[in-house]
């Protein structure tokens, strides 16, 4: 009963996790059309600013909870500005340049920070169930999840901006007419899905190793979690995070934490197989 | 100049260019030294792996981010087959054919299930990385495959280098592995120029820049991708195979996502569409990765980074066909040069644009 407990537990995490990674790169794919394969390096980015800040001294609520999406969400206006929006329409070549830039600011996070893992200590303490201990941390990353995606459920449906946003994806031209401009709702767009990605980063840091690589331990993840969630970006994307969070925990629980992954991994390609729209495709249609 | 003669132009120039390439080889022990040579071998094996790569993304249009895992199991099946049989005679055939077949496996589910250009890319990332996990996670005594402990993260040392075919007991020197390795660099570029030369070539090209037009003119543009997949592969396996050679080493760091972008990258700045793009684009990588390596001051992965942004933005088509249309125009303008009397100043050449 208790290891049943503990096993929702981590499957919880698994499921929390993925949501957080993904949900920014929901954004950005979703609704942009974009591959951002610098991804991993924007939760990088948002860990590395929540671990300097701490350690600079500034509280570690307020270095993860603000500091981080507020830095990377600049960082994301910066790209938008200087690098994607020459590329919109190109779809290999923003790819192509946003590999590029994964691979520079790997390169310069490691030239200015080193090669070794940082870290902050991980808040809120623990509780036991049975004999067993566990962190608070992990109901916490899952509120934070939960809370996360309905805040930009909310923004999406509910704001003027959403609104701008999902009729700007829809038919840019038709949008310029009626006096919104396109190109700004893109860079808003771009920026806020790095916010997001930053702030997963951040909640990310006090139970990831913070090395300049991490980045590549998540993208390939986010991307299949994205892709396998299909056109409804939030419904889609949760359902995937569900289904490949809870096969990657079980799957580890029974075996290893590789066979964990990589049975993450086979059921995802299988899943993009049988539902090439994926899983919004055949189940939550034309919900968001 | 009429279509005919041009051809035979062109056909000339690129046998004299192939004639020199291979008296490049014959000669290049006599003067290089045996470090040099070695750093030649192992860009002669990357230069094999760019050529796959530039295969099926230039003339088949199909993105891999994933060639590596090709390139690592080509590497795998050598070791594991060359520690087996004692002769690495049938462990080079046998790095060919296991990619290939990994290839034709996924290839066949990846085309025939109809899966977008971009999940394509995605699924070849993740069959990348769960090779990776995989093969990382084989340290313990019992993933032995035969005689060959496959050795998990510590990788599989002293893998038996190259010997005369079917003939275990000569083993080659490194300037027999030179010979070898970039051997079979030229022949698998004169492989691929004759399949491109080829019916099954143009289909693939025609299925490259209009799919739904060669399947209405009857052909199966799932077939050929997939044939240019496997090939893909296949080249890619033989590439891992001679890289294994190379170092007598390998490491499941050859599934690294690092060398996928590596491969890309080559690919870019040499030139989408062609064949020798990639090639000049490997050698250009890799020798600056090398300086780059020998000293501090500033980081491979940051470089690389901003040369391919650089390329994306600046120069999308790449150096080998951006310089083959300069030489094209300028020779385009001395042909079209009015023959004057002399003394008389020839008109400057109108832009091709308007002329052609």
């Amino acid at each position: 009963m208790e290891l049943a407990a503990i096993l929702a537990l981590d499957v919880l995490n698994g499921v929390a996790s993925l949501i957080l990674l993904c949900l920014g790169l929901a954004i950005i794919f979703g609704m942009m059309r974009i591959i951002n394969l610098a991804h991993g390096e924007f939760l990088m980015l948002g860990a590395y600013a929540t671990v300097v800040s701490t350690n600079a001294g500034l509280n570690i609520w307020l270095a993860m909870l603000v500091v981080a999406p507020l830095f990377v969400g600049l960082v994301g206006l910066v790209v938008e500005r200087c690098l994607i929006r020459f590329l919109y329409g190109r779809l290999v070549d923003t790819m192509l340049a946003t590999w590029g830039l994964s691979l520079a600011i790997v390169g310069l996070v490691t030239t200015l920070y080193g090669n070794t893992i940082q870290g902050v200590p991980t808040p809120l303490g623990g509780f036991s169930i049975g004999e067993y201990k566990s962190s608070l941390y992990t109901p916490f990353l899952a509120l934070m999840a939960l809370a996360l995606l309905a805040a930009v459920w909310a923004l999406l449906s509910f704001t003027r901006f959403g609104l701008v946003a999902r009729a700007t994806m829809q038919n840019p031209n038709m949008a310029a007419a009626l006096g919104v401009d396109p190109k700004r709702v893109y860079m808003a767009t771009f920026a806020l899905g790095a916010a997001v990605t930053g702030l997963a980063g951040g909640l990310m840091a006090p139970v990831a190793g913070v090395v300049p690589t991490m980045g590549a331990a998540y993208v390939a993840k986010a991307f299949i979690t994205v892709v396998g969630g299909g056109a409804a970006i939030l419904s889609g994307t949760a359902a995937s995070a569900a289904l490949f969070g809870f096969i990657n925990q079980t799957a580890s629980f029974l075996t290893t934490p590789v066979f964990g992954e990589v049975a993450l991994f086979v059921t995802a390609i299988v899943l993009i197989r049988l539902l090439p729209q994926g899983i919004s495709g055949r189940f939550f249609r034309g919900s968001l | 100049m009429a279509t005919s003669t041009r051809r035979a132009i062109s056909l000339a120039a690129q046998l004299a260019a192939l004639a020199a390439a291979v008296a490049g080889v014959l000669y290049a022990p006599a003067v290089v030294d045996l470090f040099d040579l070695m750093q030649y071998t192992f860009f002669a094996a990357m230069c094999i792996l760019a050529l796959s790569l530039g295969f099926i993304w230039g003339f088949g249009g199909i993105l891999s981010f994933g060639q590596t895992a090709f390139f690592g199991l080509g590497a795998y099946a050598y070791a594991v087959a060359a520690i087996n049989f004692g002769d690495s005679t049938p462990a080079l055939a046998l790095a060919v054919v296991v990619p290939g077949l990994f290839a034709a496996a996924l290839g066949y589910f990846v085309f025939y299930g109809r899966i977008s250009d971009v999940y394509l890319g995605v699924i070849t990332l993740t069959v990348t990385l769960i090779l990776f996990n995989l093969v990382n996670s084989t340290a313990g005594d019992e993933y032995r495959i035969g005689a060959a402990a496959l050795g998990g993260f510590n990788g599989m040392p002293s893998v038996p280098t190259l010997n005369m075919p079917f003939d275990p007991e000569t083993i080659l020197e490194p300037e027999g592995a030179w010979l070898a390795t970039a051997g079979a660099l030229i022949l698998v570029y004169v492989l691929l120029r004759l399949i491109l030369a080829s019916r099954f070539g143009r289909v693939a090209v025609a299925i490259r820049e209009n799919e739904t037009r060669a399947a209405l003119l009857g052909y199966d543009p799932r077939l050929y991708k997939l044939l240019v997949f496997v090939i893909g592969g296949g080249v890619a396996g033989l590439g891992g195979a001679l890289y294994a050679n190379w170092g007598a080493f390998v490491s499941p760091t050859i599934f690294a996502l690092s060398l996928s972008a590596e491969i890309i990258i080559w690919v870019t700045i040499g030139g989408l569409g062609t064949l020798i793009g990639p090639v000049v684009g490997c050698l250009i990588i890799e020798m600056l990765v090398a300086r780059i390596g020998a000293q501090q001051a500033v980081n491979a992965n940051l470089v690389l980074g901003v040369i391919l942004v650089g390329f994306v933005l600046l120069l999308p088509k790449g150096l080998v066909p951006a310089v083959r249309d300069v030489a094209l125009r300028g020779l385009k303008a001395v042909a079209r040069r009015p023959r004057l009397p002399v003394g008389v100043e020839a008109v400057p050449a109108e832009k091709p644009s308007v002329a052609e």
